[in-house]
């Protein structure tokens, strides 16, 4: 038993890092509609960034704060000349220029900052966190942020004139525009967002796997799926989505015989496909009536 | 895009504009000239480049496969890798274990596919756009850790892979040309054998398009639920169409493991999924003669953009497919449509 | 008096496809005006080109100032607020969120508080379903919404695409009442893209019947809901 409830709260840490992730996932989703392949090296590429400035003398919280700007304007910046030029192209095409960005981001990062694994400080120190040796002070930290921000972006969301206009201009584009509401700004206000909230993540995630170019692959990849079994419509399915999944993950590695670390990845996928094939919104997403 | 009205949108309906019927194809004088070229070119080049131009048919063909998925039937896949891996180790365990003659080790890795492919669509009913890629992307990441295990280490020799033999050319082919005191390569003698089934796999989903399962596929991609209204069995020609894509993979997996001779779990990742995704979209979703164009953008580009830059080769090839899909966002279909349109206007002239 | 939309020599295409050869027409201030004719005239397309939601070309007048170069969210802040064809509800949002989204251009906060109160008094029926995502409303309750949407931009010119599509003649005859009232107490200059031309030629007081992309008649609704031939030959009633 003991075990058991000890592999649930090192889920529980590890899904910290995917719920984070997916918040920046369902960010995006609301803004365009689409799930952003490159996300994971924007966040990369943000950490990086926040390195740097440290490296050339900023505090933490300096640095922070810089690269939170930075990725909100570099975030718009990729809208405003990557994107909206293809606002009119199929969707796949957009899916193409997606993996484009990806392999951009990590060839630059790569050739900017090398591919070793670079130690990345954590502001919540790394002693064992309430005396359990399974959750650090910083895990427990990125558990709070995390928090904090699913709560900032409800009430942003839910109460401000700038979220209701962004939750319009995703859900019906002309009506919104009907309504005097700049949709395109709109999106590249998401992906703004969706970059901010990704280096937030980036920077928690990075004491824990180390900083190099290919440190968000399979984060991503959780994220996108905390975000997809919470409901991509919910940034609170997504955190929740995030936890569910780590624990899944752990547990999976304990009990289930032959799983190594390389099956964990399929079977938590498996699993999630499960819950989809039963709940296709996920667990928390709103399902749309469809009409013809 | 889902079958009952109270089920899930996940994507607003028309993620594929529709095509016409007639643009899934190239003009009757255009396809004889492709052809010839097919044809005759190998005679004056390399074996190096035989062996590319093998390659060149071999993951058209698979782009092709996705093609018909997606174009034809509106389905999105990121797990064509896994079908392309179980056609390639099926012709490998086949032809090395079972000693089984190469050719016929293709048909047998299509079947096997196609029922993979049947079996894998049936959950992905319940799914849709992004749930679906997400289904799919975990197939792709599945299969080489599956084909890693140690249980099924004796058949296909776990990490290190299988070394598959290179067939000869058939006796009758070699005494036929010693009359002219010619003599063919292997590569020669696997080009042409590729290009064949190429072409019969070609003429195949040409007409499958055009039937009436085709019209089905593509009433499905436009609107499903009106296809299930108009009484198009929804659920039947979804997992269909994935069959048959799996299945056309799976042929093309064989293919590739016979040339490379080679096959092993880390060849066949999510890389090569997302690599014929592109090609797909390179090509033109839902125009088939697309396919080698994507194909050859999926090839050839990677080692332009190596050869440009070594460093940067990551960020020249994202450049380069910025590119692409800037200039000509609906593929190399665009091209074509322009250029028709402009050898039309020359002709009036 | 002068117009308060002009709209000369209107031409719109959808690719290569033409859909208006040439319009001309003008509203005045505090008319409520209907443009009538058959599936496929050009009514819709002329509603979106006003907003500049087609290719067009042709001058476009509002109150002295051209729309043309104009976004269409820019057009709508001008206050010509667009009830479209099928309604273009927020359906996963909440009935008062819809309501809220309609007066988003305006800085006003008290006054859109109290424009939400006097639409809920117009339409009882939202002031029920304020909390229910709009969805799930029926089609005339959804079709009341988005004439209360469009009222909430406090619109000097109110466009509405066939408001009376798919209700039942009862609802269209309250709804078209409503209209009616908005017009004559609130001032609102209204243009109504209308098939059922009998109910229309009621409401309005000046038509115009527009035929494959060309006004083919124009006048007093009146008059033109007398006229016994225009009626046989063009509103088939």
């Amino acid at each position: 038993m003991e075990l058991f409830t000890n592999q649930i709260l090192a889920g529980i840490a590890t899904g910290a890092i995917y719920a984070c992730m997916a918040l920046a996932v369902v960010m995006i989703y609301q803004a365009i509609d689409h799930l952003n392949f490159a996300q994971g090296e924007m966040a990369m590429f943000s950490t990086f960034v926040s390195w740097q400035l440290m490296q050339w003398g900023a505090p933490y919280w300096g640095a922070f704060v810089i690269t939170l700007v930075f990725s909100f304007f570099g975030g718009i910046a990729i809208e405003r000349l990557l994107f909206k030029p293809l606002a009119k192209a199929p969707i796949l095409t957009n899916v193409a220029g997606f993996i484009a960005l990806f392999a951009i981001i990590n060839s630059v990062a790569g050739l900017i900052w090398d591919f070793t694994i670079k130690q990345y400080p954590t502001p919540f120190g790394s002693s064992p966190f309430l005396g359990s040796q399974l959750i650090s002070t910083h895990q427990a930290g990125m558990i709070g942020v995390t928090v904090l921000l699913l709560v900032g972006l409800y009430f942003f969301f839910q109460f401000t004139r700038i979220g209701l206009a962004m939750r319009a201009a995703a859900s019906v584009p002309e009506s919104a525009r009907l309504v005097g509401i700049n949709t395109s700004w709109m999106i590249a206000l998401g992906w703004g967002m969706a970059a901010a909230i990704g280096s937030i993540a980036g920077m928690l995630i990075a004491p824990v796997v180390f900083l190099e170019p290919n440190m968000m692959g399979g984060v991503l990849i959780y994220g996108f799926a905390a975000a997809v079994l919470g409901g991509l419509t919910s940034p609170l399915g997504a955190v929740i989505g995030g936890f569910l999944v780590g624990i899944f993950e752990n547990l999976a590695g304990t009990y289930i015989p032959g799983v190594g670390n390389e099956l964990k990845l399929p079977i938590a996928l498996a699993l999630i496909i499960t819950v989809l094939v039963v709940k296709p919104a996920g667990l928390f997403g709103r399902p749309i009536v469809k009409r013809v | 895009m889902s079958a009952a009205i109270e089920d899930v949108v996940t994507e607003s309906p028309g993620v594929i504009e529709a095509v016409p019927k007639r643009a899934m194809t190239l003009g009757t004088g255009t396809s004889l000239v492709m052809l010839g070229l097919l044809l005759l070119t190998p005679l004056f080049v390399k074996n190096f480049i035989i062996f590319q131009m093998t390659m060149l048919l071999i993951y058209g063909v698979a782009v092709l496969a996705l093609n018909i998925l997606t174009g034809g039937s509106g389905q999105f896949s990121l797990g064509q890798s896994a079908f392309y891996a179980v056609g390639a180790y099926t012709s490998a365990i086949l032809m090395e274990h079972a000693g089984m003659n190469y050719a016929l080790t293709l048909p047998i890795a299509g079947i096997i596919c196609f029922a993979f492919g049947f079996l894998f669509g049936q959950p992905a009913l319940r799914l849709s756009g992004v749930y679906l890629a997400l289904a799919t992307f975990a197939l792709a990441t599945a299969m080489p850790q599956l084909l890693k295990l140690g249980y099924f280490e004796q058949w296909t020799g776990g990490v290190q892979g299988l070394v598959v033999t290179k067939p000869d050319p058939p006796e009758a082919v070699q005494s036929m040309l010693s009359w002219l005191h010619l003599k063919m390569s292997q590569d020669m003698w696997l080009y042409y054998f590729t290009l064949v089934i190429t072409i019969a796999i070609y003429i195949f989903s040409v007409n499958l398009l055009r039937s009436r399962s085709g019209r089905a596929f593509m009433a499905i991609r436009d609107n499903e639920i009106a296809a299930s209204a108009m009484g198009v069995d929804v659920a039947l020609y979804k997992t269909l169409a994935f069959g048959v894509s799996a299945g056309i993979t799976g042929v093309a997996g064989g293919l590739g493991a016979i040339t490379v001779q080679f096959v092993a779990p880390d060849s066949y990742t999510i890389t090569l999924a997302i690599s014929l995704f592109l090609g797909m979209v390179v090509g033109g979703v839902g125009w088939l003669p697309g396919s080698i164009v994507g194909s050859a953008f999926i090839i050839f580009v990677p080692n332009i953009a190596e050869g440009i830059s070594k460093g940067l080769s990551g960020a020249v090839f994202g450049v380069l497919l910025f590119l692409v899909i800037f200039l000509v966002p609906h593929g190399a279909r665009q091209v074509a449509i322009v250029g028709q349109q402009l050898i039309g206007r020359f002709r009036k002239n | 008096m002068t117009a308060m939309l002009n709209v000369k020599d209107l031409r719109a295409y959808y690719g290569q496809v033409q859909a208006l050869h040439g319009l001309n027409f003008a509203l005045n201030e505090g008319s409520l005006t209907t443009l009538l004719g058959a599936n496929g005239a050009g009514k819709t397309t002329t509603l979106r080109a006003i907003c500049n939601m087609v290719r067009s070309t042709g001058a476009i007048e509002f109150e002295g100032a051209p729309l043309s170069g104009r976004s269409t969210e820019n057009i709508v802040r001008l206050g010509i607020a667009h009830v479209p064809q099928g309604r273009g509800t927020f359906t996963t949002m909440t009935v008062e969120e819809n309501l809220q989204l309609g007066a988003i251009s305006r800085k006003d906060k008290a006054g859109v508080v109290a424009d939400i109160e006097r639409m809920y008094n117009h339409f009882p029926v939202l002031k029920q379903r304020y909390a229910q995502q709009a969805g799930t409303l029926s089609g005339g309750e959804q079709q009341m919404l988005a004439v209360a949407r469009a009222l909430m931009l406090r619109p000097r010119l109110m466009l509405l695409d066939e408001p009376s599509f798919g209700l039942a003649p009862l609802i269209v005859r309250d709804l078209f009442k409503i209209l009616g009232k908005i017009n004559r107490e609130e001032k609102v200059t209204i243009l109504v893209v209308e098939q059922n031309a009998q109910l229309a030629l009621e409401l309005a007081d000046q038509a115009y019947v527009i035929e494959t992309g060309r006004i083919v008649m124009s006048g007093k609704a009146n008059e033109i809901a007398n006229n016994e031939d225009v009626r046989k030959s063009y509103l088939g009633y």
